[in-house]
């Protein structure tokens, strides 16, 4: 019996929009994650929660333009912080034209607001599967 | 990581390796053992507080501002905050952590770690003293254990800690017999919380008059104190603080620490017995598969549940023996 898959969700930022982040943590922890759901971090914060929390993965909520500034960022802290094993997942309102550079700088997935329920279950599973 | 290493770096404060640390004995994973044994001579330095009380009461925002209090007087704080796990799902949202709202300072040594209970009876993760074991070892001095008042886990954060804090608010109940008695015969301290809410002081007045009764056959050594707080507004904090570094200063005179940790152990070596002795009750079963012939010979009225249960434990008695 080993402990159900940590995810750690934060909204990037100051955006305080909440319902999509709200509707997925209600739906990963319905699904038998621990989801820590932090609010609104900078990704010092944020990589800071997943190293003590030593999460599994990391859920950023971004709707306010700084996916390609601060949502790097955390991919790279969390790289210095020799965390590379825990992958990024993007979400929020990212123009489709920013996902390659975005999973080209690490970030696992990136998923827009139509994304199903169901396909970020699979996908967070996958991930720490691997 | 491979063990060594793990155990090094974590004794030395590196953060990435306590968290690791904790995860392995979460995960039960095959070193967790070893990785115990190993850390439990590096332990007995830290203090420890447990916070507890209904839902909704505000307990991680006091915690929030009494480890301020904590950073400032110069400790390092080791926090494990354990939240209830979906009875259907098994999953957990972990929403304590949000409420360390206090900007830290350089040169303050917070850790903070989340736990879902799981399907323990209980409330109170199998795994939580084990990990403020590990947070002890690897040098945090004061270690807050938060966790829901409700089920048994209030019992089992009181035979795990130092000092018992209770956090009630005004809407707990104009009646604090309403209230459950384990909640309010294991504090140590009680906080009103949210006491900027109508309804504080009678609460505060239905516990001391309550503390006031049971002392009649009970006799207190330390007559729990009760401070009205408010932790959004900071309102109290201060006191609340002292009074807890008091009733430290209190434990810490005449070996009442020592006496009280020694009983929590003896108890917590028996549920520890218990627990393993139960695993090869459960290996039993497994291998012999008499549970579902004995099932049916129960069903047939051919013998009842006492006769079957005391006939298989005294198999497994003697095979303990033998």
């Amino acid at each position: 019996m080993g402990r159900p898959i940590k995810v750690v969700i934060a909204k990037l930022g100051l955006d305080i929009h909440w319902r999509g982040v709200y509707l997925v943590s209600q739906f990963l922890r319905d699904s038998g994650m621990d989801v820590v759901y932090v609010g609104n971090k900078f990704p010092e914060q944020i990589v800071e929660a997943a190293m003590q929390e030593d999460a599994d993965i990391v859920g950023l909520s971004t709707l306010g333009g700084n996916h390609l500034t601060l949502g790097l960022k955390t991919v790279k802290l969390l790289r210095d912080a020799k965390m590379d094993d825990v992958k990024v997942f993007m979400g929020g309102v990212i123009p489709p034209k920013h996902v390659p550079e975005l999973l080209d700088g690490g970030v696992h997935k990136v998923y827009g607001p139509d994304t199903p329920m169901q396909t970020i279950i699979e996908s967070v599973k996958d991930a720490v599967a691997v | 990581m491979e063990l060594d290493e793990l155990l090094q770096k974590a004794l030395r404060g590196d953060t990435l390796a306590i968290a690791r640390s904790i995860s392995t004995v979460e995960r039960r994973r095959p070193e967790a053992r070893e990785l115990l044994k190993r850390i439990y001579p590096h332990t007995g330095r830290a203090y420890y507080i447990g916070v507890t009380g209904p839902p909704g009461a505000g307990k991680s925002t006091l915690v929030d501002r009494l480890t301020r209090k904590f950073c400032e007087d110069g400790f390092s704080v080791g926090i494990v905050a354990v939240d209830p796990s979906s009875p259907y799902s098994g999953g957990a949202i972990l929403g304590d952590r949000i409420r360390m709202s206090t900007k830290k300072k350089p040169g303050w040594d917070v850790f903070f770690r989340s736990m879902s209970a799981g399907n323990v009876v209980g409330g109170l993760a199998a795994t939580t003293k084990e990990a403020t074991r590990i947070l002890d070892a690897c040098g945090k001095q004061i270690i807050i254990v938060e966790t829901v008042g409700v089920g048994q886990s209030e019992l089992d954060v009181a035979g795990a800690t130092d000092t018992v804090l209770v956090v009630l608010v005004p809407e707990s109940g104009d009646s604090v017999q309403m209230m459950k008695a384990g909640l309010m015969e294991i504090a140590d301290v009680f906080a009103v919380n949210k006491s900027d809410r109508s309804g504080a002081e009678a609460i505060g007045e239905a516990i001391t008059n309550m503390l006031g009764r049971r002392s009649t056959f009970h006799k207190y050594e330390w007559l729990p104190p009760v401070y009205m707080t408010a932790a959004m507004r900071n309102w109290g904090i201060d006191e609340l603080h002292q009074g807890i570094l008091k009733h430290r200063a209190f434990l810490m005179e005449d070996s009442r620490l020592a006496k009280r940790r020694k009983s929590q152990l003896k108890a917590e070596l028996h549920r520890l017995v218990e627990k393993e002795v139960s695993q090869i009750v459960g290996s039993y079963l497994e291998e012999r598969k008499e549970m579902d012939r004995m099932v049916d010979e129960v069903w047939e009225h051919k013998t009842d549940p006492e006769s079957v249960a005391w006939d298989i434990s005294e198999k497994i008695g003697r095979r303990i023996k033998g």
